[in-house]
């Protein structure tokens, strides 16, 4: 099974910014992994929840028809610590994006207070990578990412 | 009003600190990016995109750095970079030094150095 580290996105500007939501629970077992009897979220799943919400507005700027892999994190500041209970929101945006892949950017926050800030650099592996063959069907966009796209905007066009 | 080669340089060595995590006295003209200051492949394009952003310009793919050559089996064989290799380097990077790599075309021995860079921005600025 793969790990999806964000919930929803709650808004999704194609090809410009999105923001996705991740509820931290005790009922996960990573949160009881890293420190004995003090339970948080590790700042590695933040990131990856961060490059889950901004690889998919990099996808989908392609219309998925590139496989988009997470290459560099440029850099990752963190302020506070996330614990269970709080609504972590990843707020994503492309700063640049050319056939060879794409940077992003974004803050992480709980309650409108900064958790965190992160630079992410995107590798589109079909177009570098040279002489490495990977194979044809899309396995980076799987029906678990794309779904989450689909549920956000299926939500905004019923009508409450 | 032209930027002068010293401003250009002060830039690509923020650049270079930003993209590659290094400090600013290891970015000399003279240090390699992948020797002296440990890029690797997806460096090339976080340091593409960072200058297009500091310089207000745009890379087209292959210009700075013409990947393509080094794959392309008329231009290397057996980790040499072949006459034709040469004379297409040359074509297309004009902001390169070839000095060693006239006597030894040994394709592990082309380096790009931060004056490489610097070069490049400066053609690119003047044109």
């Amino acid at each position: 099974m793969r790990w999806i580290w964000i919930d929803k996105f709650t808004e999704f500007r194609s090809r410009v910014s999105a923001t996705a939501v991740k509820n931290v629970s005790l009922a996960e077992e990573h949160l009881h992994d890293l420190y004995p009897d003090f339970p948080i979220m590790p700042h590695s799943l933040i990131i990856e929840g961060m490059a889950q919400t901004a690889g998919i507005l990099v996808g989908e700027a392609s219309n998925f028809g590139e496989k988009v892999i997470l290459a560099k994190i440029g850099r990752a500041t963190f302020h506070r610590l996330s614990r269970a209970g709080d609504t972590l929101e990843f707020h994503a945006k492309i700063d640049q994006f050319s056939e060879q892949g794409a940077s992003a950017s974004g803050t992480v926050t709980c309650g409108g207070q900064l958790v965190a800030e992160i630079e992410l650099m995107f590798s589109h592996i079909d177009q570098n990578l040279a002489g490495l063959e990977f194979p044809e069907h899309n396995f980076v966009f799987t029906e678990q990412f794309t779904e989450l796209l689909k549920t956000y905007r299926t939500g905004r066009s019923v009508a409450l | 009003m032209a930027m002068s080669r010293d401003e250009i340089y002060q830039k690509v060595q923020g650049v270079l600190v930003d993209a590659l995590g290094v400090d600013e006295e290891e970015v000399v003209p003279t240090a390699t990016l992948r020797g002296d200051l440990g890029a690797e492949s997806i460096d090339f394009l976080d340091i593409a995109f960072r200058l297009e952003k500091a310089f207000g310009i745009k890379i087209p793919r292959g210009e700075m750095f013409p990947e393509d050559v080094f794959t392309n089996p008329a231009f290397v064989v057996a980790g040499r970079i072949t006459s034709e290799g040469m004379a297409e380097l040359k074509k297309r990077m004009p902001h390169m030094d070839f000095t060693q790599l006239d006597t030894d075309p040994d394709i592990n021995k082309m380096q790009f150095t931060v004056d490489t860079v610097v070069n490049y921005i400066e053609n690119k600025l003047k044109a």
